[in-house]
């Protein structure tokens, strides 16, 4: 048997030998996390709009924003983040925490290497990907809209 | 010592394993083999400013320690060896700087240990060496972030990821006829790459090194699975064993209640580790802490010890690159 037969069964068999995280679980789980978090949100969204009434709506987006990246830094810096993302997988990870987490995280960790090269240069380790991945598509579904805006 | 069939060499008398320690951490001892995990420590930095210094600082003491339990001058040992699993082998390479004796750097990642001890044998027997020290060592977060992700990142492990054992083992290898349980045979592995490329499935990457090894070993000494006390695996998890017994089994050899895997066995089973532990401070901190003890005992008479190591670095993986292993047999007689 040549080599690649052999690797592609192998890998056939490994594949069904690997237990799966159970799907159902993990979605009811990023369900209950996720909308938590956006519960949150959405909270802090109305007692401010209760105290400030006349706030216009960009504001009140920003502070929500603000309240969810600060709380999410500190539960990072404190251990406890990465225990609730375990638990709430995309749901912790898709709502602005998961990005306030992923640098927040790459800062602590880097920090060891000094400012320039450490934090400086790898705080963006993990959330690069996703903001390269946020500008390319923006940039793609501006020129869709651009084009189909002439017609 | 003389060659016995394609990978085998027999010792011409026996290299003794006169001392052995290991340190290990809190999860490691809170474990199943807490009993045999005397010493241990609950501040994983261990008092150091980074993870690197705690995990030097780890190994330091496990040796120290050895030679401070078994009144031995570090001056009388010929020849340092030992490997880890960090790049540039910084933490065995670090070490060895403070003992100041010659040293050997030996890397097969996660098998490092067993590659460490079947060379010493071999320099013993061939009368080079009188006495050398072997280590092997692994740190849950200095691995992490080397292979993995920040220590605080929030996401979530595969089902079929192992943990990284926190922890070191080390032994003193001697000439010296002692009734100390006695490395007598040694094999030394091929490369085998079977395609895997999941950097989180260790355990089927390394399994077919491993089955390759013993299955060697066994056409080389003309033996069978029963006549071994005990055969252990480094670090496969539940998965690799699995696989490991059915690549064997697919050879016709039949592994039974003898065969252990240092990894499935260190950790309880839990949500964090999944398959069980891995690293080079696995096999290495259950050998010199469960193996070697119950060896002396003479509970076991007969050990066969594989680990298994992962030869692929993250750059090769990223470049689209399948991981490489590697297993290295050591047979110890009590």
């Amino acid at each position: 048997m040549n080599k690649n037969q052999r690797n592609a069964d192998y890998l056939i068999y490994v594949e069904n030998q690997s237990p799966k995280s159970g799907w159902f679980v993990s979605l009811f789980r990023a369900f209950i996390m996720g909308g938590t978090i956006c519960c949150f949100g959405q909270m802090i969204s109305d007692v401010l709009k209760s105290f400030y009434p006349t706030m216009n709506l960009l504001t009140v987006g920003a502070w929500v924003n603000i309240v969810v990246i600060s709380l999410t830094i500190f539960l990072t810096a404190f251990g406890v983040f990465d225990v609730l993302a375990k638990y709430g997988g995309a749901g912790t990870f898709i709502p602005i925490s998961g990005f306030a987490n992923s640098i927040a995280s790459c800062a602590i960790e880097y920090k060891k290497e000094g400012l320039v090269f450490g934090v400086g240069a790898k705080m963006f380790y993990v959330a690069g990907p996703v903001l390269v991945n946020g500008v390319a598509y923006s940039m793609l579904v501006g020129i869709i809209y651009f084009v189909v805006s002439l017609f | 010592m003389k060659k016995q069939g394609k990978q085998t060499y027999v010792l011409s008398s026996g290299v003794s394993i006169v001392a052995a320690h290991t340190l290990v951490g809190t999860k490691e001892k809170h474990g199943p083999l807490a009993n045999y995990f005397k010493d241990y420590f609950t501040d994983d930095t261990f008092g150091q400013p980074t993870f690197e210094k705690a995990e030097r600082e780890m190994l330091l003491t496990t040796i120290t320690e050895m030679l401070k339990k078994n009144k031995i001058n570090i001056d009388d040992i010929d020849i340092y060896i030992g490997g880890d699993i960090l790049n540039q082998l910084v933490t065995t390479n670090y070490v060895a700087e403070q003992l100041q004796i010659p040293f050997i750097g030996a890397y097969s990642a996660c098998s490092s240990v067993t590659e460490s001890i079947a060379l010493a044998s071999a320099l013993i027997d061939g009368n080079f060496c009188g006495k050398i020290l072997c280590s092997a060592c692994s740190h849950f977060s200095t691995a992490e972030r080397q292979y993995r992700f920040p220590l605080e990142f929030g996401n979530q492990r595969q089902a079929y990821s192992q943990w990284t054992v926190t922890g070191a083992g080390c032994m003193l290898l001697s000439k010296e006829d002692s009734a100390c349980p006695k490395v007598t045979k040694i094999c030394f592995g091929k490369v085998v790459d079977y395609g895997v490329l999941d950097l989180a499935n260790m355990g089927a990457a390394m399994a077919p090194a491993a089955a390759d090894t013993l299955h060697t070993f066994f056409i080389d000494t003309n033996t069978t699975p029963t006549d071994y006390d005990l055969i252990a695996t480094g670090d496969l998890g539940k998965l690799g064993s699995d696989i490991f017994r059915d690549l064997l089994a697919k050879d016709g050899i039949n592994l039974g209640n003898n065969y252990i895997d240092c990894g499935h066995m260190i950790f309880n089973e839990d949500e964090q580790c999944m398959q069980g532990g891995s690293g080079a401070g696995c096999s290495a901190s259950v050998f010199s802490g469960y193996i070697y003890t119950k060896l002396k005992e003479k509970k076991f008479k007969k050990v066969l010890l594989l680990a298994t190591g992962a030869l692929m670095s993250t750059t090769t993986n990223q470049q689209g690159d399948s991981i490489p292993a590697i297993s290295h047999l050591i047979m110890v007689e009590a």
